[in-house]
């Protein structure tokens, strides 16, 4: 028995959607061009603050986006058949994903007209420069995937491009992890720590933002969603917040253990103000310890606990990506080890920030931009199995 | 042009003086015009003889500067003013406002020793900037002065980001009234060039010339690979500090007294 799968249906509901998610993505647009016109000016962001609110949305996106493929690699990687049905849109959101923060990414840039620089001039000794092969590169890998996942023509290729496509992805992350990992300069980013602590965050809000989607796209297009699959995709998810968890444990622990990073941590620790709060508030109890007591309590095993868990998940994700980028920034850099530093370029002190609404927009712009392609893309061409009920699975792929 | 009849030597002399004062008239006339003409072209030829535009720098000159802190004058803000005005910018000094050179007051969390300093792109040898620059725009001439192309800069300030001395600016809204030979632009980053224009020129940075004429004559700026140069016998005969030395990043900029 194939499974079958089936375009969703423009009902009121879609058209509702796509209407929503297409005027904040337009939002976002012409925040973008708002910015381009009378320049960074218009944005919280200084010369202190370099990377602002759109960061914080832009490596979010991208950083799930890789992780949305890993339900696809889970089913033709590791040979898991129960996720082998989900595996047109995990690849399908990876694409979206990655689109979504892209947007938001280079049109946050000082010169957003120059993209074309950016494509065409590579010092391969950037990071980034890397990245933007990376980018690129798991474009053409992913489509092709889906390739051979929706054309029988690519079928043969499955396996190889789905395995290759994996090790793409965490190159990827590793990549997006390194923007950070490798800056000598500031305290809290100098640690390889964060290409890997990247990857499971990754593992994370991919997973999580893909459980949103699938039960959103489910519920929207009265598909039945069965608990078996659903219960899988809890537990998978509780492990991977868990594992976020212990890496964030592990970078504050050294960090506290090396005498030169205790005043970073003490900063983002008790002392920051707003990054404090993003952290404690934010990442551990809203992103680790919220979705944990609901994911693996089996008494709040309902759909609605399973979409409040996802959705804690991605906001403290959010909440991290600020800690990681706004407050990494906001803490003074030590020019002067041992000195009590100040100036008029605002050296040592800790960096005022306050987001402008045009950032806002943008970064929810991104958001609404890589939903709204998902959305529009399931309409457009089968990506979304007809049924996932336990009977179809089971019938599918014995008892799992 | 001037048909021969009608030269000066005929005109000027209505009065009928004679010949030879009219010849004299003549010549004093034709020198005149003549230097006028040829003036700029031979001081320009003076001022530009040591590296012509269109000889590449050389990696045989690394420019560099020392900065003697003992000598740097309490509030003085000499050199901060002297490269805004050369530079074009605006001085001022909000969150978001370029400043190429800031002065830094540093105390000693032990000791109270206290400090002034003015703080600039240190130049480095490995320069963080450009090892981060996705393409290529953060460069370092084969001199060592380290510069953006600001026609291949894209603005996405992971420059800013890798730089340990905090010298570099994003242009955060549009320029009017630019200086000719400082090249910015908005959405562009920038930094110190070390007055790349005035260095071509065989001048010293507005900043250490302004700092020789206040007196203090705390900056001193010249190639470190010619062992002839008063800034490569300084260094050679004292003792001098790199910011955050630890980095190994081998800068053009270095500091006494601290």
């Amino acid at each position: 028995m194939n499974i079958a799968f089936r375009e969703i249906q423009a009902k009121q509901g879609y058209w509702l959607t796509m209407l929503v998610f297409g005027a904040l993505a337009g939002m976002g647009v012409l925040s973008a061009l708002y910015m381009e016109h009378h320049g960074h000016i218009v944005t919280g962001m200084t010369n202190q603050i370099v990377w602002g609110l759109p960061h914080v949305f832009a490596v979010f996106l991208i950083v799930a986006a890789s992780g949305a493929l890993n339900v696809a690699s889970i089913a033709t990687v590791f040979g898991k058949t129960l996720y082998k049905p989900l595996n047109r849109l995990s690849a399908l959101m990876a694409l979206t994903f990655l689109a979504g923060g892209l947007m938001a990414l280079v049109l946050d840039l000082g010169r957003a007209d120059r993209l074309i620089v950016a494509m065409t001039e590579y010092n391969f000794k950037s990071i980034f420069a890397w990245n933007v092969i990376l980018y690129n590169g798991f474009f053409v890998i992913v489509i092709a995937y889906l390739w051979t996942m929706m054309d029988r023509k690519g079928a043969p290729w499955y396996k190889v491009v789905g395995t290759f496509a994996f090790i793409w992805r965490l190159i990827l992350t590793t990549g997006t992890g390194s923007i950070f990992g490798f800056l000598v300069a500031r305290e809290a980013y100098d640690a390889a720590l964060l290409a890997p602590m990247f990857i499971i965050f990754s593992f994370n809000y991919g997973l999580a933002m893909f459980m949103l989607i699938l039960m959103g796209l489910y519920k929207g297009d009265n598909r039945p969603l069965g608990d078996k699959l659903v219960n899988r995709l809890r537990s998978l998810l509780g492990t991977f917040v868990a594992a976020s968890l212990y890496f964030t444990l592990v970078y504050h622990l050294t960090n506290l253990y090396f005498t030169k990073h205790q005043g970073l941590e003490a900063f983002l620790l008790l002392e920051g103000g707003i990054h404090t709060q993003m952290f404690w508030i934010g990442q551990v109890l809203i992103g680790y310890v919220v979705p944990m007591a609901i994911l693996f309590n089996p008494a709040t095993n309902g759909r609605g606990w399973t979409v409040l868990a996802a959705t804690a998940a991605v906001l403290g994700g959010l909440a991290q990506m600020w800690v990681t980028i706004i407050g990494g920034q906001a803490y003074p850099m030590d020019i002067f080890p041992g000195y009590a530093v100040t100036s008029s370029f605002y050296d040592g002190v800790v960096n005022a920030y306050r987001p402008a609404l045009v950032e806002i927009l943008l970064g929810i712009g991104g958001v609404a931009t890589a939903i709204l392609l998902t959305v529009g893309a399931s309409k457009v061409l089968r990506f979304m199995p007809e049924r996932l009920d336990d009977e179809t699975l089971a019938a599918l792929h014995g008892k799992h | 042009m001037i048909p021969h009849e009608k030269l000066p030597v005929e005109d000027s002399n209505p009065a009928g003086k004679p010949d030879a004062a009219a010849r004299r008239d003549f010549l004093k006339a034709g020198a005149v015009v003549a230097g006028a003409t040829l003036a700029p072209g031979v001081l320009f030829y003076g001022v530009a003889h040591s590296r012509p535009a269109e000889e590449p720098a050389s990696a045989a000159v690394r420019w560099g500067m020392l900065i003697d802190t003992q000598k740097c004058g309490d509030g003085c803000k000499s050199c901060v003013t002297a490269c805004n005005e050369e530079n074009g910018l605006s001085g001022k000094t909000g969150p978001q406002d370029s400043q190429w050179i800031r002065k830094v007051d540093i105390r000693n969390l032990q000791t109270g020793a206290h400090h002034e300093l003015p703080m600039l792109c240190q130049h480095c040898e490995n320069p963080p900037c450009v090892d981060v620059c996705p393409t290529g725009a953060s460069m370092k001439r084969a001199d060592g002065i380290v510069l953006v192309d600001r026609h291949v800069c894209i603005g996405c300030r992971y420059c800013m980001m890798a730089c340990p001395y905090k010298a570099r600016s994003l242009v955060h809204e549009p320029l009017t009234e630019q200086k000719p030979d400082v090249p910015r632009g908005m959405g562009c980053v920038e930094a110190c060039t070390f007055c790349v224009q005035r260095v071509d020129r065989d001048e010293t940075p507005a900043c250490v010339e302004a700092c020789s004429r206040d007196g203090h004559n705390a900056m001193l700026f010249g190639n470190l690979n010619d062992a002839d140069a008063p800034i490569a016998k300084v260094l050679k005969s004292m003792a001098s500090t790199e910011v955050r030395a630890d980095l190994n990043l081998n800068t053009g900029v270095r500091y006494q007294g601290i």
